[in-house]
């Protein structure tokens, strides 16, 4: 039984909004990471895919804006406690980027520049579940959000959802990132409160 | 980036707890410490945080981290606490809780904004309004053991009256060096005319990055993140730049 602490009201979302358990929602765009926020110029900007095998798929920025966007609209869910409703995103589906690959991987670790990583089942970056997006609101995605670019994966807690997206690594083995080896939750389902390990 | 330690017994850390409200002491105008006793508290690092939890009569429940202020002292915690108006929950903290009251927490939580007292490199802290809690708590941690590991803080409020631990602090630690930087009203005679943190404030009062000291940086997201690109800029590796941002 949870302790009802007596005089406290607390704060609901407004117009129906669905929060997942322990969140509250939030207007501002709060931000999370661990170190100072890298600044990756465009020139040399590159995402990679490498399959098991060590066969890479390489994007440079312009080939990347040359493949198919798509502008989803979703929630977001951090760890730290907020949501953010109706976020407005530009990018490339990872089912494009993903199509040509050869893999028998069933877990992707996903690599940023500044060092930071963060694992997931490779089925969670498929189906329409998972972007890497450049544009927020309309705009570039300014670097403390995660720009030039970041990874989406709006189902799980943010911190999935690395900022300044690198390479996606697939493996047949589920490597813990940073977070994860930190004593969060491995796989991190909002709606599953899967805040730390053990959750 | 190195990987973050596991440590402590995590299935023991992640459990709702019941803490009991034993003392509060009023640190500012908008500040308040509140002293927790947590029956079975499994111990924390300096730099950790809890989650906190509220539940309100018709079952809705909400939570917020608040960073550990106290060293590791068997079942008594230190949480402080900065209201914010129209918070959610700080103001329930801040005014509405009292002594015996109870509230649930679980932790600590983090382990890469921490210091350890086998870590023998110089350190600085640099703090924006209520980001000093948890760098108190590693002032404090240094202290208690006797550390002489060189520690320097820059601490930036808006005024004199927001400061935190403001006595504490003014009785210092040897190898403790600290500045204050006052964003909106100075102290009579101040010689820093008010104003953010400038690059030049942190290479004044840090150390040079070829001390490769450990920065620890915490605070309101604006103010982390400019200090934190600062001492970048100033050639410290980001690698030993920490960060802890209270949104
Ligand atoms: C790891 C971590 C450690 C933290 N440690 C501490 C701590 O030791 N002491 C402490 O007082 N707080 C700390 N915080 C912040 C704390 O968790 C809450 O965010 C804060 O108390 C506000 O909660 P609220 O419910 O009162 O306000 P909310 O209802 O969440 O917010 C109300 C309004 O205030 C704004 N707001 C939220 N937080 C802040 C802020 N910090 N400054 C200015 N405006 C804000 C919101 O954007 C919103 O517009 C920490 C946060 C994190 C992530």
């Amino acid at each position: 039984m949870p302790i009802i602490s007596p005089g406290f009201h607390g704060r609901r979302p407004t117009d129906g909004k669905k929060l997942p358990p322990g969140q509250y929602e939030t207007y501002d765009f709060p931000v999370l990471s661990t170190g100072p926020t890298p600044h990756v110029p465009l020139e040399t900007w590159e995402l990679a895919v490498v399959a098991e095998d060590g066969r890479r798929h390489t994007w440079d920025w312009a080939a990347l804006q040359k493949l198919p966007m798509e502008t989803p609209t979703v929630d977001l869910h951090c760890v730290t406690k907020w949501s953010k409703f109706d976020t407005e995103w530009r990018g490339v589906s990872l089912d494009v980027l993903l199509a040509d690959v050869e893999t028998a991987a069933d877990f992707a670790l996903v690599h940023s520049y500044g060092g930071y990583t963060t694992n997931l089942p490779l089925e969670d970056l498929l189906d329409g579940k998972a972007w890497i997006v450049h544009d927020y609101d309309g705009q570039e995605l300014a670097p403390e959000h995660g720009g030039p670019a970041r990874l989406l994966v709006p189902h799980l807690y943010l911190w999935k959802s690395a900022k300044w997206v690198r390479a996606i690594e697939l493996r047949l083995d589920d490597e813990p990132g940073f977070w994860e080896s930190a004593g969060y939750h491995n796989y991190g389902d909002p709606w599953q409160e899967q805040r730390y390990r053990g959750d | 980036m190195a990987r973050a330690a596991i440590q402590g017994r995590l299935g023991d850390r992640l459990r709702w707890r019941t803490a009991e409200v034993e003392d509060r002491r009023t640190e500012s105008g908008t500040a308040t410490t509140l002293v927790l006793s947590v029956p079975d508290w499994p111990g924390h690092l300096a730099g950790q945080h809890v989650d906190v939890r509220l539940t309100a009569e018709d079952g809705y429940s909400t939570q917020r981290s608040y960073s550990i202020a106290s060293v590791p002292d068997g079942e008594h915690l230190e949480l402080t606490v900065q209201r914010i108006e129209d918070g959610e929950v700080s103001p329930y903290l801040v005014d509405t809780l009292l002594v015996g009251g109870l509230v649930e927490i679980r932790g600590p939580v983090g382990g890469w904004f921490v210091w350890q007292p086998e870590q023998a490199e110089p350190v600085l802290l640099v703090a924006g309004g209520s980001g000093i809690v948890p760098l108190m708590s590693m002032i404090r941690t240094r202290s208690s053991i006797g550390s002489r590991v060189p520690f320097r803080l820059l601490y930036s409020v808006r005024d004199p009256a927001d400061r935190l631990y403001a006595d504490e602090l003014r009785k210092g630690s040897p190898g403790l060096d600290m500045t204050y930087v006052y964003t909106r009203v100075t102290p009579d005679g101040w010689p820093r005319p008010a104003g953010r943190v400038e690059p030049d404030d942190l290479a004044r009062h840090g150390w040079p990055p070829d001390f490769e000291p450990t920065c620890y940086v915490c605070g309101p997201t604006g103010f982390v993140e400019k200090a934190a690109a600062y001492l970048v800029l100033l050639g410290h590796s980001p690698d030993r730049v920490r960060t802890e941002r209270f949104g």
